[in-house]
């Protein structure tokens, strides 16, 4: 497929890459970030770069930027942009081109916004760096840019600062500073991988829009097979390094060619609409009944008066059967991450009851809930921040135990057969964390929860930092898990097909309040509220009701 | 921003009250309490020192004496040196303006050095510079001042005789050039330490700003990388520097005890040494209310500088 590709760049290509080999600094774990990797963006198009962590594909994105840190170089093949080779111009030629041919927006837009400068003197800065237009008609522009992406009260919006905005509106300033010299060239890199899925369709929208009405060129990378279904004309899927397969969307996402294709498409996890087969218990009596269980946030200070109030959890009741699952659904700021919180008394709540196997957790003091935490475990979102960094994970998995009183032997013992149970080797034991992948680390996270034989696990978004083909493998642990022992689970995500792989039932939230309760059939299929059915249409790439991992969309 | 002025506000008074206290007992309670050292005086009889304590008012309840001492204190009546008769503040104003002169300075010099030295050090991370000025902070902060201070009055005063060795100005001669020219040496050598410090920190926030996503974007901008570092980089690395700023505002005011004596400098330093050899107890007591009103003042004034500073903490 590759050497299908001509030598010459035709004039309807606007970025074309030859043989492109970034060797990385010595004493990594691979000699070349990308090796001898030839594609073509051709204009007026969206191509899709997919792969997961460590595929080179932000690196490639780089590269076309002429930002790749010094120490990594680009040792042979060519970039042509708009037909003129960029490898090898000096940096002032490069740096004109930044901005005005080619743009680039990022994956997270909380961080990639000056926090001490206006949404408007952030936009004016690009056109002026380019020596373009007056103080005036830069922000005339900087205004007609900000209604272009769609954002509300463009005249105010200029002199905001970016901490007023959501998540979503600052991807919509991103995208105005990158259109602001009508670039040739788009680079997108995972655009949407930090934001709801609502706000994702909503920016897959946007850039997809302004795409075919200025008829740019767009190199979207992404790790989404549901995202390429939604947007891509064409597709260059990476692994480690090398271009494996690519082709246009239809073709690549139809019928694969290469199994690490085929295996990235499996792995995206879908809308089942199948409910799981339940585990069969003898006590039915459930595990935990939460009952109007209320959480409310206070802000500023109550003494001189501007106090703001926020209801995080409001009067939420659910119960939970032993050995099921619970999915608790809903994006940032629904209040779901206070609710698991809550439910381990890591935060005091201010109304309602916990009744955990039949008592009432919710109003015990630390002192008299520390004999139970045991039977309640966590496991957190990020495995690279949770696990701390300086001890061994032996002493990760063991110093919890050890602490309620087991013998150190023991501990140990229990530690090493866990860690073989999760999937690792047991000379993890006298091992750092620093020395495993993330979903490794996960799997130590898993491992240490499970040290204290819970009754009840919460995870919270614990498969939403790793990479598609590993969320797929810590789901099927965690479910081969609870088969084993028993465990019941309350699974917190913002990921709709995630939770549909997992969950016995899902409680989908908006604004602290359950606003649905389901088996996966019910909320998938046949959704009762309104937010529910706009949850499941935005999910990318799946059409309600298809069985199909990826829905054609040519 | 009012709210929370007034909390910081009500915060310092009560941090003012609790220090004023803790001075005022400690220094009652020491051997000999406020009198020791006329005490030492053999033609001072038991009786003579019972009439001055009763002159002084020390023989009331410590409560009540405290008591008055605060309500002149607010009134602006500071008391009275024991050592020539004359008010506390007319004894701080006599020196504090030497002080000025020289912490000033010297912090000045301080900062700006500091600063560009921070800035070049993390934009040239693991250069022959970083390296340089790396063990050259770690050298200015391991050796005390006062040796720098001798080293600097035996080259450039005794051995070369370009720097006078000591003093602000010489009797006679009150010439700004004069000034200035007794202003170098211990300005210098007071500013080794400070610019190792703030370069130092200065670093650590330019590598914390640099590595963050927002400058990414100003490079992808097609900004020159002058105006990526100077107004995307330094712009949100200033930001915990206001605040190390506040923490050392007050001794520009306050002094240096050591450099003032090496260089018989006679500021705000020198004052508390010789105030405290001499038991001279009501100057002493002013200089603590005088420091401690300006460590609250140089910490408000900072955490003012990042509110106007950063748009999250003036409108969040």
């Amino acid at each position: 497929m590759i050497a299908s590709i001509q030598a010459v760049a035709p004039h309807d290509v606007a970025l074309s890459i030859r043989d492109l080999t970034v060797n990385l600094p010595d004493g990594m774990e691979r000699t070349h970030a990308v090796e001898n990797i030839s594609f073509d963006l051709k204009r007026g198009q969206i191509l899709c770069i997919i792969g997961e962590s460590g595929s080179g594909k932000s690196v490639t994105a780089n590269a076309i930027m002429g930002l790749l840190p010094k120490v990594i170089r680009v040792s042979s093949g060519a970039i042509q942009l708009d037909g003129m080779n960029i490898i090898g111009l000096s940096p002032d030629k490069l740096r004109s081109l930044r901005g005005r041919v080619v743009s680039m927006i990022f994956q997270d837009p909380l961080s990639a916004l000056n926090p001490l400068m206006t949404v408007g003197a952030q936009i004016d800065e690009v056109i002026a760096a380019h020596g373009v237009g007056t103080p005036k008609s830069r922000r005339g522009r900087a205004v007609e840019l900000l209604t272009e992406v769609g954002l509300p009260d463009p005249e105010i919006m200029y002199h905001q600062y970016p901490f007023r905005l959501s998540g979503g509106q600052r991807q919509r300033v991103m995208i105005a500073m990158a259109l602001a010299l009508e670039p040739t060239i788009l680079i997108a890199d995972e655009p949407t991988t930090a934001l709801d899925v609502t706000t994702q369709a909503q920016i897959l929208e946007l850039i997809r829009d302004i795409q075919r009405r200025k008829g740019m060129s767009v190199m979207f990378i992404t790790h989404d097979f549901g995202v390429v279904a939604e947007i891509a004309d064409s597709v260059v899927v990476m692994e480690k390094g090398h271009i494996v397969e690519q082709g246009s969307a239809q073709q690549v996402l139809n019928s694969p060619g290469h199994p690490y294709t085929r295996r990235l498409i499996a792995a995206v996890p879908r809308l089942t609409g199948e409910d799981r087969v339940p585990l069969e218990t003898a006590n039915k009596a459930p595990i935990l009944k939460v009952e109007g269980l209320v959480k409310t946030y206070r802000s500023g200070s109550s003494l001189f008066g501007s106090q703001r109030v926020v209801p995080a959890v409001n009067e939420v009741s659910f119960d939970l059967a032993p050995g099921r699952t619970l999915g608790v659904v809903g994006e940032s700021g629904s209040g779901k991450s206070s609710l698991g919180r809550l439910l381990i008394k890591l935060l005091d709540s201010d109304g309602g009851g916990i009744l955990f196997e039949g008592r009432d957790i919710a109003k015990l003091s630390e002192a008299e809930f520390r004999p139970l935490r045991p039977r309640v475990q966590m496991i957190f979102q990020d495995p690279f921040a949770s696990l701390n960094p300086r001890s061994t994970i032996g002493h990760i998995l063991t110093v919890g135990p050890v602490a309620h009183g087991t013998p150190y032997a023991q501990a140990r013992d229990e530690a090493k057969a866990l860690l073989a149970h999760v999937g690792l080797d047991a000379g993890a034991f006298g091992r750092f964390p620093h020395e495993f992948s993330g979903g490794q680390r996960q799997r130590i996270g898993i491992a240490r929860a499970l040290m204290f034989k819970p009754k009840l696990l919460i995870a919270d978004e614990a498969v939403s930092a790793l990479d598609v083909s590993i969320q797929a493998q810590i789901l099927q642990l965690l479910d081969q898990i609870q088969r084993e022992t028993g465990v019941s689970m309350i699974f917190i995500t913002h990921d709709l097909r995630v939770a549909s792989q997992i969950c016995d039932e899902i409680a989908v939230m908006q604004k602290g309040r359950i606003v649905e309760r389901g088996p996966p059939s019910q909320i998938f299929l046949d959704p009762q509220s309104a937010y529910t059915r706009e949850l499941v249409a935005a999910i990318p790439g799946e059409q309600p009701g298809s069985t199909r991992p990826v829905a054609a969309n040519g | 921003m009012r709210g929370f002025l007034l909390n910081r506000l009500s915060q310092s008074l009560i941090l003012l009250l609790i220090v004023s206290v803790i001075g005022f007992l400690v220094l009652n309670l020491l051997p000999g309490g406020p009198l020791a050292q006329f005490g030492l005086d053999p033609g001072m009889t038991q009786d003579d020192l019972e009439r001055l304590k009763e002159q002084l008012g020390l023989n009331r309840p410590l409560l009540i004496q405290y008591l008055d001492w605060a309500w002149r204190l607010l009134q602006g009546d500071w008391g009275h040196s024991f050592r020539d008769g004359a008010p506390v503040l007319a004894v701080i104003g006599r020196h504090v303006l030497a002080t000025l002169l020289l912490m000033g300075t010297s912090t000045a010099i301080a900062i700006a050095i500091g600063t560009w030295i921070g800035i070049r050090g993390a934009t040239h991370r693991y250069s022959l510079f970083d390296h340089v000025a790396t063990v050259g902070a770690m050298v200015a902060l391991s050796i005390p001042t006062f040796w720098f201070g001798l080293v600097g009055i035996y080259i450039f005063s005794l051995q070369l005789g370009w720097l006078p060795a000591g003093n602000m100005y010489t009797i006679g001669d009150g010439s700004v050039l004069n000034y200035l020219h007794h202003l170098i040496l211990p300005s210098i050598v007071l500013s080794l330490v400070h610019v190792a410090i703030w370069s130092r920190y200065m670093r650590t926030a330019m590598l914390d700003a640099i590595s963050q996503d927002f400058v990414n974007t100003a490079r992808a901008k097609g900004l020159s990388e002058r105006r990526v570092i100077m107004k995307h980089v330094v712009g949100n690395a200033l930001l915990p520097m206001i605040t190390l700023a506040g923490v050392q505002l007050p001794s520009i005011l306050t002094g240096a005890l050591v450099t003032e004596t090496v260089f018989t400098w006679p500021g705000m330093g020198r004052l508390f040494l010789d105030s405290l050899g001499y038991s001279d107890y009501p100057v002493v007591m002013g200089l603590l209310m005088f420091s401690a009103i300006l460590v609250i003042l140089g910490n408000l004034i900072a955490d003012i500088a990042v509110a106007i500073v950063d748009p999250r903490i003036r409108l969040g």
